[in-house]
């Protein structure tokens, strides 16, 4: 026993309970189900090692910062889909962050209760839409929305950046990254604004009663719960990275790095959704999968680091 | 299983018995074939005689540990069969970590360590399994909770149910008896069926005590059973527990000194985790032993 | 004291009034912003996809280009089946897991099931459906609605878990107490206690991860494949709702596009009249069990 405060704690007799058999058997049951879900993920990562092996084998470290994807010639490298993912990615982030505060600071600190209850249900509803519909309605509606009035005002706007340039196909990585945003902006303004709930009613108003106006009284709220948005975001990313059909169908599916953003593009799940049942070859397949493993592994880095981030805000201030 | 059920029921009949001045219940065949029977005839006999198996609960050197610091220590008591203990004492004195640690409750609690001896009516606890003991040894809790997916007669018959299964109309009785016991009779007899919420606080913690009841321990923990209720239904549980001592052995958890001086036969005082003082209820509250027992029921503080 | 004189500037405090009300505007704007995508998919949806819905679709099979009527009765069928599967094999898993995860949560490896929980929940569903084709098709040799169903199972198991998890730590410690010290076993307690009280919000729980895991395409597309016909058996190649939706909005053909609008509508109608019941029911048990 660790205690040692008793004087004579050496002869400490600890009574412990008995179970009776059923109990223990129960608890077993579902520790063999949970253990489950463990051996799930391990062997997923398994899986995926295993059946990339030729390809890793035939083309290394080489195959994450090669632009050929040539399935005849059976040479394959990767980078023109991460960088797909990556902008189309980054695109959505910067569109779905400054709207998503802009909802949780409404949601949290705002609203009247009526509206708050109605919005969260809407967005709850917008998380839920699955991504099928989305993509569906943005090869009608947003692609040619597009390219017929947005890729014409920013080029006539922004034109100086090279971003904004070129062919208006309507189908391309600004397209695919609006489409993101409005995927990921439910997630990160429901957590963000669960964040901010946290934050202890008491400092906002010390902060009224030093003199500070609204905003002030927020801004400081939202300085504190700083790590946790940027966890929500973090997971934002996450979801953005591995989302797959709606980027399929918008983003044009043109394996190429272009600096312009209307230009068509590929991303890493678009590839496999696209690919993966008509594969020629076992080096092919092999390939796809292991762009499924690099995709993978962005998206487990991605996720431990929002999660770290999230709890480490809330089990801060919860404790206090 | 099945005999386990009937040696419950019979059991259950007897104390009926205890309660009821017929005499021609003894006369029923069935009790008299009854192992039960025999054994609690001769332990009421055996307790007039010898003072030693009066005694339900004794512990020697419990103490219980919540992360290494002790939330009890080195407590040394003997309760003393079919009487009323009161424990009284300033909040955060322990009165509830004794209380739990008699039946095992601690379990749930995590970082909970419970150290030393624990004698439940003449055999140490460890020789029960958690099951056993709660069957043993109810409880009563702070906060009415009947079970709210439950009818009242359900909730009544909770804990036979869920042990040995259903059968329409077996119950019936033993639901009956358990109320009337508990003084919820005449106010539930005609709307058994519905829910268990729909009742006021005070009828939800007689139904409490009747659920107890139902399984029939032999020794009630409550832990401040109508610190959250009216005068009105305070004094109904009072005379419930009164009516009761003959066949049960409470102990109560107080932080009313009045009601430990209404209802208890013994009264234990604890401050700051340990056992200061505990005799006969008259001697505490009129002479008591020690200092710190007299500072604290002439309110000097607590 | 100059502090004091640029802070009591009324200049100051007037730009400090306007910063207030400029982001206080951007904030009720973003949240509209949000809301119009929504709305206009949710009415372009229903205005599409309503008109072609009739009761040929629920009922026929699809019919080749150029001949008119025909449905999508076998990617519903076939839809209900892999869900069908992909719940058997996730609700059990998910469910037990999290009475694990929330009923003895005092070890160490309750926080190891969680953390890997959140792990499978952040893996994309592609991943998820090269990983079924590896372990089904691959040593099957075809497609299969069984592959898609394991595959959907897999997807469902972490939203089953958490929402487990969750309302089963709002049923009160209260009643658990109660029911050990009434001498009922740990394991009836949590089955018949426990899970009964929290059984609204769980099973509305589980209605919804079972219709996310409908509008699941991206597992699908090479694991159920597709099928234009019956499925022979769940052994074989399956038509779903969300693959059909999928080759049909991806086809050139304006009539198939107007089949893809009613399976999308179909889609969107399941999710939100779930969500809605799920809103429905877990305010009331709030309010209940506080």
């Amino acid at each position: 026993m660790k205690k040692s405060t008793g004087n004579n704690s050496e002869n400490l007799k600890v009574i412990k309970s008995k179970n009776h058999i059923s109990d223990i058997f129960f608890e077993k049951t579902t520790l063999f189900f949970a253990f489950l879900i463990i051996c799930i993920v391990f062997w997923i990562i398994y899986e995926m090692f295993i059946d990339s092996a030729p390809s890793r084998d035939a083309f290394g470290w080489g195959f994450i910062f090669s632009q050929d994807w040539e399935p005849v010639k059976e040479q394959f490298g990767a980078l023109t889909f991460i960088y797909g993912t990556v902008v189309s990615s980054i695109i959505a982030l910067a569109i779905a962050l400054p709207v998503s505060l802009g909802i949780a600071i409404f949601l949290s600190e705002l609203a009247p209760q009526i509206i708050k209850t109605t919005l969260s249900f809407l967005i709850e509803i917008l998380a839920a839409i699955p991504s099928i519909v989305f993509g569906f309605w943005g090869i009608f509606v947003l692609a040619p929305f597009m390219r017929n009035t947005a890729q014409p005002f920013l080029e006539s706007t922004l034109g100086f950046l090279p971003f904004f340039t070129g062919t208006k196909i309507g189908f391309g990585l600004l397209t695919s990254g609006i489409i993101l945003a409005i995927m990921i902006i439910p997630i990160i303004s429901a957590i963000s604004r669960d964040v901010l709930k946290t934050i202890p009613q008491a400092q906002r108003e010390a902060a009224y009663a030093l003199g500070a106006t609204r905003w002030e009284a927020i801004k400081m709220a939202l300085l504190n719960a700083k790590s946790g948005i940027l966890g929500a975001t973090v997971l934002g990313l996450g979801r953005a990275v591995g989302e797959t059909m709606a980027v399929t169908m918008v983003i044009g599916n043109r394996a190429q790095i272009k600096i312009s953003w209307f230009e068509p593009a590929y991303s890493m799940a678009s590839v496999i959704a696209n690919e993966f049942a008509e594969a020629s070859g076992k080096i092919h397949l092999s390939s796809l999968i292991e762009v499924g493993l690099v995709l993978f592994a962005v998206t487990f880095v991605i996720n431990s680091l929002a999660r770290f981030l999230i709890y480490s805000t809330t089990k801060k201030l919860t404790v206090k | 299983m099945a005999n386990e059920f009937l040696n419950n029921i019979n059991e259950f009949n007897l104390k009926e018995k205890y309660l009821s001045t017929n005499p021609e219940d003894s006369e029923n065949p069935v009790f008299i074939k009854s192992e039960e029977y025999v054994n609690k005839d001769a332990a009421v006999q055996e307790k007039s005689s010898h003072e030693k198996s009066a005694i339900a609960v004794s512990t020697t050197n419990l103490s219980v540990w919540f992360n290494d610091k002790p939330g009890i220590e080195n407590v040394n008591i003997n309760i003393k069969k079919d009487s009323v203990t009161a424990i009284i004492g300033p909040s955060g004195c322990g009165k509830s970590t004794f209380l739990r640690a008699l039946n095992f409750m601690h379990d749930l609690t995590p970082n909970a360590v419970v150290t030393g001896e624990i004698n439940i009516l003449g055999k140490d606890i460890t020789e029960y399994n958690s099951i056993d003991i709660r069957k043993k040894v109810g409880m009563v809790f702070q906060k009415p909770n009947p079970f709210p997916t439950m009818s009242i007669y359900d909730n009544v018959i909770s804990g036979l149910k869920l042990n040995w299964g259903h059968k329409k109309g077996l119950y019936d009785e033993i639901v009956e008896t358990s109320l009337v016991q508990s003084g919820l009779w005449n106010e539930v007899k005609d709307r058994l069926k519905i829910s268990a919420y729909s009742l006021s606080g005070g009828q939800q913690q007689r139904l409490c005590i009747a659920r107890t009841l139902a399984v029939k321990p032999e020794i009630i923990l409550m832990d401040e059973p109508t610190s959250a209720l009216d005068p009105i239904s305070t004094a109904g549980i009072e005379a419930s527990i009164h009516d009761l001592k003959k066949i049960y052995t409470f102990i109560i958890v107080t932080h009313n000194m009045q009601q430990a001086a209404r209802v208890s036969d013994f009264t234990a005082y604890f401050y700051l985790g340990k056992l200061i003082e505990h005799s006969k209820t008259s001697t505490v509250f009129t002479k008591p032993k020690e200092k710190l027992t007299e500072e604290y029921i002439t309110g000097k503080f607590g | 004291m100059e502090a004091y004189e640029i802070l009591a500037n009324p200049k100051n405090l007037k730009r400090r009034k306007i910063i207030n009300i400029v982001m206080l505007t951007l904030s009720v704007v973003s949240g509209l912003v949000a809301i119009i995508p929504l709305i206009y998919i949710l009415f372009y949806t229903t205005a599409a996809g309503i008109s072609s819905l009739n009761l040929d679709f629920f009922t026929q099979l699809p019919k080749p280009v150029g001949e008119p009527g025909g449905g999508i009765a076998n990617a519903i069928v076939g839809s209900v089946e892999i869900v069908g599967l992909g719940s058997a094999f996730g609700i059990p898993i998910g469910l037990m897991s999290g009475i694990y995860v929330s009923e003895f949560s005092k070890s160490f490896f309750a926080n190891i099931v969680k953390f890997v929980t959140d792990v499978l929940s952040g893996i994309p569903s592609i991943i998820i459906g090269i990983f079924a084709y590896g372990v089904i098709v691959l040593q099957t040799k075809h497609f299969s609605a069984l592959a898609g169903g394991f595959a959907l199972g897999i997807l469902m198991i972490p939203t089953v878990t958490r929402i487990t998890e969750e309302m089963l730590k709002l049923v009160p410690i209260s009643l658990r107490e109660a029911s050990l010290a009434l001498g009922i076993s740990r394991w009836k307690t949590t089955l018949k206690i426990v899970l009964r009280t929290a059984s609204g919000g769980i099973i509305t729980g589980m209605l919804l991860a079972i219709a996310r895991a409908a509008g699941e395409t991206a597992p699908l597309l090479f694991t159920s494949f597709g099928n234009s016909f019956w499925s022979e058996s769940i052994d074989s190649p399956t038509a779903s709702l969300p693959v059909q939706i999928f080759n049909y909005a991806i086809s050139p053909y304006a009539e198939w596009h107007q089949k893809a609008w009613a399976g999308a509508f179909v889609l969107i109608a399941l999710v939100f009249i779930i969500s809605l019941i799920v809103r429905l029911i877990t305010k009331n048990k709030f309010s209940q069990s506080v």
